[in-house]
């Protein structure tokens, strides 16, 4: 099924069979393969994305699905002049080490403070309970997001 | 796991998704968020021949509070609930609920009409409808009907809906505003699957007795279910630290859970008791308005 959609910012249109997830359709079809599979069945969290704002498990999402959303993964986080706010905060509190769930903690801290800036840590520490990291013991990436809610404060102050 | 193969349709009305799941002779499935529906299929617990996604449908992703209760549309998402600050007066047992279901992702994407549908008895929504008392809407080939939630569910990821049915909305009946209620759940982690949950509400008369007992466990049956008998233990009575401990003791024997790699059926047994006795002191505690 020919599908279209938009993936960071940029019109793109797919021919993929109606059991093709969201997250097979970026890596294989699109190329974009920051976005990374874990679990294949909604339990790590490493494969999210933002759809229309939304954080989403793209595992648990057809690619069909996607037709007329706006996508945002972690290659559309970046920058052009370096890294974002919230990438500088994860490497200056190692928020990361063998990298497998970064993508996926990046989209989401993204989607939840671009939502909410002013986040608790509290609240923080539930929306990535849903991402599962077995290197930081997590202590790292919630530093890194509670020094990344200024940057997000200051975009929404700004808008 | 990939998915195994099948057709897609995403029909723009409710005759239309009724008409493809006829078509479809028992073999096409709707789907709403796809938030259970997709690791079923994984795991080829379920391969359809077609899938009917609902996401089309207008009308179906509503909150509508009136005299008769809450009805929430099929499509109404977990995070529709949680962000509808009017809920936590209308009907606080059912965010207070809902804040349990999976994690921030899930939440985005999952709806109340596909966990209805889906009927996990380690789910929240299910026993919450069954608690309530809630009344189903659904629309089939033979029309539409209401299903009380007590008919519903039949066993594990099994309802009694037809196979071209599809539910659209829920009604939970209207909730008197100094009722006294409670929700509890463990997990080991915040969003898993619950080991056991109790969801409870009662009415106070003048004299301070409960009466209209309610209590729902999830997590410890093929089904969500009601318990009877630690409800009759405590109708009519003063909720106090004896009716709580016989309240207990009762639900514990009246449950028959299996164990499984999570927790053994003694613990679960146990945990429905402590987990009772928690809710009664917490509902009983809860400032009445």
């Amino acid at each position: 099924m020919k599908v279209d959609f938009e993936v960071n910012g940029r019109a793109v249109s797919v021919d993929v069979t109606p059991r093709m997830t969201l997250a097979d359709c970026l890596r294989h079809e699109l190329n974009l393969t920051g976005t990374h599979i874990g679990c294949e069945h909604g339990v790590c969290g490493a494969c999210t994305v933002i759809v229309n704002g939304d954080a989403v498990r793209s595992c648990l999402m057809l690619a069909v699905q996607a037709k007329g959303a706006e996508v945002t993964t972690v290659e559309g986080l970046s920058l052009e002049e370096g890294l974002t706010p919230l990438q500088e905060a994860f490497k200056r509190h190692h928020g990361l080490q063998c990298g497998f769930c970064t993508p996926g903690m990046l989209t989401t801290l993204h989607a939840l403070l671009s939502e909410e800036p002013e986040a608790s840590e509290e609240r923080i520490r539930d929306v990535i309970s849903g991402n599962l990291c077995r290197c930081t013991g997590y202590i790292p990436i919630i530093e890194a997001a509670m020094d990344a809610r200024a940057a997000y404060q200051q975009a929404r102050g700004d808008k | 796991m990939k998915l195994p193969h099948f057709e897609y349709e995403a029909p723009a009305s409710l005759d239309e998704a009724v008409a493809l799941l006829v078509a479809g002779d028992g073999s096409a499935r709707p789907i709403a968020g796809g938030q259970s529906f997709v690791p079923v299929m994984a795991f080829r617990l379920a391969e359809p021949s077609m899938l009917v996604d609902l996401r089309n449908i207008p009308g179906l992703d509503k909150i509508e509070i009136t005299d008769a209760g809450v009805r929430i549309g099929a499509m109404v998402r977990w995070r529709d609930v949680l962000d509808d600050a009017r809920l936590v007066e209308a009907l606080p047992l059912l965010p207070a609920a809902i804040d349990h279901v999976a994690h921030y992702q899930i939440r985005n994407r999952g709806t109340v009409g596909g966990s209805l549908a889906h009927a996990d008895p380690a789910a929240e929504m299910p026993t919450i409808a069954l608690t309530c008392d809630a009344v189903l809407e659904v629309v089939g080939s033979k029309g539409q009907r209401s299903v009380k939630a007590a008919d519903l569910f039949m066993g594990p990821l099994m309802t009694s809906l037809e196979s071209d049915e599809i539910i659209t909305s829920v009604l939970l009946p209207a909730w008197p505003a100094d009722r006294r209620w409670a929700f509890q759940e463990f997990a080991r982690r915040r969003g898993d699957f619950a080991l056991a949950g109790i969801a409870l509400f009662y009415d106070e008369d003048a004299s301070g007795a409960a009466h209209n007992v309610h209590i729902g466990a999830i997590s410890v049956g093929d089904t969500p279910l009601r318990l009877a008998k630690a409800e009759a233990v405590l109708n009519g009575r003063k909720i106090d630290e004896a009716a709580i401990a016989e309240a207990a003791a009762a639900a514990s024997a009246e449950v028959d859970p299996s164990g499984d790699i999570h927790a053994s059926a003694r613990y679960r047994k146990s945990l429905v008791g402590t987990l009772l006795s928690r809710a009664l002191q917490g509902a009983a505690n809860r400032k009445a308005k």
